[in-house]
Parts: structure tokens; sequence; C-alpha cells
């Protein structure tokens, strides 16, 4: 009977393990062969040395995402922190606004995002007309827009998980605090933030990943002048011949991504329990 | 202080809500123009119903999103089965970290890998990259997997184990046990997977930019088509449309939360 069972547990299991293998596993191990050959599938490490010409690319992508992600949660704590101290019934009305922009097609919004802020566009028109312009802009295509593409398309993600640990934290520890002499700023920074790391943490990921490998932000914001990590690697795979550099700068990408969640995580031993995309 | 919180959230609203506020209302343009309106017009949407490409991208949309999320729950609850059942610790965690890989890297990273392993066992075979609707259903259906078992393994472990004794001894083989005692338990969060992993399907556009080809195109990589040039004002009536669709299904789910929570409220208390 034991016996039978273990052996329906396995066979349960394979379809899955199955699946994981072929196209979780395999695929990634595809990456690293490609990495490591040349165009003949021959080994060579010249597609690794080769990233150095790439290095320019790794430090603005690295900067302006980290940038991205110190501008979503100065913005984000503060919001999240307010939208926890109000009625039940307005937070579920915000929760759903907050939602909205995340389930929006990312094109839609970053398309309408530069709409809005060309030559031409509202913005611009708006402060001609108020007579602070002269008709020009010049905004788009500038590493600022750029930076404000992922803030505007990745605030969201800071938001909500930070929201999702306020709601959790007992509000008695905060009284509790008062009641112990601490002022508003005290007990901001050793009561409530401390408290919701685990949200702060998975925001900052939530951020931080999207935008180090974004392409379709800096095409369309920065106008074609900022190649960044995610527009290197696109361009390398519309032309069979450079499959194997796309992958190497893709291999490198993911272990830098791998070793700061491993540091970040380092700050909470909780798992994200936030799950939105 | 009150005050000063109320203008900030107000603030932060306008400015995520101010280009798909725009995207929205001149959607109902009368003139192809997006910083004058000129009067108001259906126009657009009359146009975004004749456009047979974007028909058909939102029919492949809809096709794949409905087989890939399927099988990605299907597979998910075997695998949060598997995983909440193993024996070994290790076992159950190297799986359980396995799946969740497609949710830690970026989209591009999994596209990518997804796209060499397409590329290189057509090499391997010697026969022409079969990218299209096969490897997206393939794509899809692994990086909705995580979203399901996220969301199902939970149900398993909070599950009764006496439940499944009892069945057992009063004569339910396994195969029958799993399914009148352990999915009908399961299945709320089963549902929540399936819905999520539809949502994501529907909205992936960078996977999908790596693993199809231009005979099999859903939305997504139509729009990303039509945003490579100036944008027919047509667009702005899709994503008018789109925006509504998913705003109507937010409110929809959190109704019918909010209204479970109070029936669950109200018993407790009635137990009370």
């Amino acid at each position: 009977m034991k016996k039978k069972q273990s052996m329906i547990r396995a066979a349960a299991s394979s379809p899955y393990v199955v699946w994981s293998v072929l196209f979780i596993v395999a695929p990634l191990l595809f990456v690293l062969w490609f990495a490591l050959t040349d165009g003949n599938g021959s080994f060579s490490i010249e597609n690794i040395r080769g990233l150095s010409a790439y290095g320019r690319t790794f430090v603005m992508s690295i900067g302006f995402s980290l940038i991205a992600t110190a501008v979503c949660f100065l913005i984000g704590y503060p919001l999240a922190y307010a939208m926890a101290r109000t009625s039940r019934r307005i937070r579920n009305i915000l929760t759903v606004l907050i939602m909205l922009p995340m389930w929006t097609s990312l094109l839609v919004r970053t398309y309408a995002l530069m709409a809005l802020l060309d030559n031409g566009g509202i913005v611009s028109n708006t402060l001609t007309r108020m007579g602070l312009l002269n008709g020009h802009l010049n905004f788009i295509g500038t590493g600022g827009a750029v930076i404000l593409g992922m803030v505007y398309d990745f605030l969201p993600y800071m938001i909500l998980p930070i929201y999702t640990s306020m709601t959790k934290l007992d509000i008695r520890y905060v009284e509790a605090a008062a009641d112990l002499g601490c002022n508003g700023t005290q007990t901001l920074f050793r009561v409530v933030l401390p408290l919701t790391v685990p949200g702060i943490v998975s925001g900052l990921t939530m951020v931080f990943v999207p935008s180090i490998s974004t392409f379709y932000i800096s095409q369309k914001l920065g106008g074609g002048s900022f190649d960044l990590i995610g527009d290197t690697i696109e361009r390398q795979f519309q032309n069979t011949v450079t499959y194997n550099t796309g992958a190497a700068i893709s291999l490198v990408m993911m272990i830098l991504i791998l070793i700061s969640l491993g540091v970040m995580n380092h700050f909470t031993d909780q798992k994200s329990e936030v799950i939105v995309k | 202080m009150k005050v000063l919180s109320k203008i900030y959230m107000a603030l932060v609203f306008l400015l995520l809500y101010a280009p798909i506020l725009v995207v929205v209302i001149f959607s109902f343009n009368s003139a192809e123009s997006l910083s004058r309106f000129e009067g108001f017009s259906l126009d657009w949407y009359g146009e975004l119903f004749q456009d047979a490409e974007a028909l058909t991208a939102l029919r492949n949309s809809l096709v794949l999103a409905t087989v890939s999320s399927i099988l990605a729950t299907v597979l998910g609850i075997i695998a949060a089965f598997a995983i909440s059942r193993a024996r070994r610790r290790w076992l159950a965690r190297t799986m359980e970290s396995v799946s969740d890989i497609p949710m830690m890297n970026p989209d591009i990273v999994t596209g990518v890998s997804m796209m060499l392993l397409f590329v290189g066992v057509a090499g391997i075979l010697k026969v022409q990259p079969f990218l299209g609707v096969w490897t997206m259903i393939i794509a899809h259906t692994t990086f909705n997997l995580p979203y399901v078992i996220l969301s199902v393994l939970p149900k398993f472990r909070q599950m009764d184990h006496s439940l499944t004794e009892a069945a057992m001894d009063l004569g339910c083989t396994p195969t029958a046990t799993f399914f009148k005692i352990e999915l009908p338990y399961i299945l709320p969060g089963a549902i929540t997977g399936l819905m999520m992993s539809f949502a994501l399907s529907l909205d992936d556009f960078v996977i999908s930019h790596f693993v199809s080809s231009p005979d099999f195109r859903t939305l997504p990589l139509y729009i990303y088509n039509q945003t490579v040039h100036d944008v027919k004002f047509s667009m702005y009536a899709l994503c008018t449309l789109l925006v509504f669709v998913i705003l109507g299904v937010l409110i929809v789910v959190n109704v019918v939360g909010s209204v479970r929570e109070r029936r669950q409220l109200r018993k407790a208390g009635a137990k009370r």
C-alpha cells in the first residue's frame, strides 16, 4: 500500500517535472550554451570578452533604474502610508485605482505618456498658451524622460506591496510608540519602517527588475538616443548572426539581477507575499 | 496633516492617470489630434471594428490566453500537489524554486531563453525554426505556471490531512480522493490562478515578442507594431475599450470579494 502510494505520487508529479525541465531549465542551459559558443557551435569566450564594449550601456542602465527605483520609493512610501490611514471604503476604491494601471498594457501607457509630453502634445501646447514656452518642449529624447517613463510605468508595483504590509501593521504598535514618547518622525523610522521591510523589498524588486530590462520605454521616451541593456539584447535577436552576443548579455544581466535579489532578500527572510505582476 | 495627505494622494493619482485620461478623452475626438478637442465622435471606434488585422489579433489573444491559462492551471495543480506531498524536503524546495524562475527573471530573459531553446532545438534537428502558435502556447503556459502554483500551494498546505485519510479509510481510491476531496478544497485557489494567468497572458508583450512569428500576432504585438510608426487613432479607441474592460473586471472582483467578506463576518457573528 505504502509503495503503491509513493508510486502514484511520483507519477502525479511527472508531468510537471517534465514540463519544467523542458521549458524552464533547458532554455537557461541554451542561453549558457549560446553565450559560450561562436556561430559555428564551437566553444569560445569571445562573446563574454566582447561585453566590455557594452560597459557604458550597463552603467547607464543600472544608473537609470536605480534612480527610477529610488524615486518610486520616495513617492510610493508616503502614498502607501496615507492610503493605509483612510477608511475601509476609500481604501478599496484606491486599491482598484492602483491596480487599474498595472493591468493596463504597458505599451499603451508608455505610448500615452509620450503623446502627452511630445512636441505638439497637450503639455507643450498648454505651456505655450500660458506663455511659459516657445512651442517646443524637447523633453522626449532626454534621460529624464526615460526615467520619468520608468517611474510612471512601475510606480504601482512599488505602492501595492508596501500598502499591503502597511495594512498588516498592527496600529497598536504605533500607538504604543506614541504612548512611550516617540514623536511622529521617531515612530516612522523606528516602528513603521522596520515593520514594513518585506513590502519595501518586494516593491524595490518589482520596480528595479523591469526597469533594468526594459526596451520599450527607452525606445519611445528616449527617442532612440539611450541604449539600455534591454535595447541591446533586443537588437541582437533581430539578426541570427548576433544571437551569441545577445545570449552573453542576457546571461550577465541575469547574474546581476540574481545578485541584487540575493542582497535584497538578505534583509527579509519572509518570502514576498504579494503576487502581482 | 489630514488635508496635506489628501492633496498628496490626489497629486500622485493625477500623475498616474493623466496619460490614460488623455487617451480615453481623445479617442472620442472628431479630429485626428491629441491636443485640441474638436468635437465628440465615435469615428475611431467605427474604424477599429473594420480593422481586420486588429480583430484577428484580438481573437488570437483570446484563444492563446484561454488555452495557456487552462494548461497552466492543470499543470500548476499537479505541481502544487506534488510539492505539498513530496516526502523529501529538498525535492519540494527544488521544485518550488525552479517554478519561481520565470517569475524572478526579467521578462526579456525568459523570452530570450525560450527563443534560444526553440532555435537551438531546430538547429540540432536541422529544420527551420518553428516559431508560431505552439511556441507561444508553450511560453505563455510556462510563465503562468508560478502564479498558479503560488495561489494553489497554500490551499494544499492548509488542508486537513484527516479528510483525505477518512476518504481512503471509507474506500476511496487515491484518484477518487483527489477528485472528490482535494480538488474541491483547492478550487478557489485554482480559480484565482486561472484568472491571473488569463490576464497575464492577455497582457504579455515582451516574451511573446521573442517567441512569435508574423502569422500569429496577439493584441500587444499588434499594438507594438502600430506604435513603431505614427499611431492610427483607432488605436486610442482600442486602448480605451481595454481600460474599461479591465476596470469592469476589477470592480466585479472587488465587489464579489467584499460581499463574500461581509457574509463571512456575518456568519462569524451569528455563531457567537
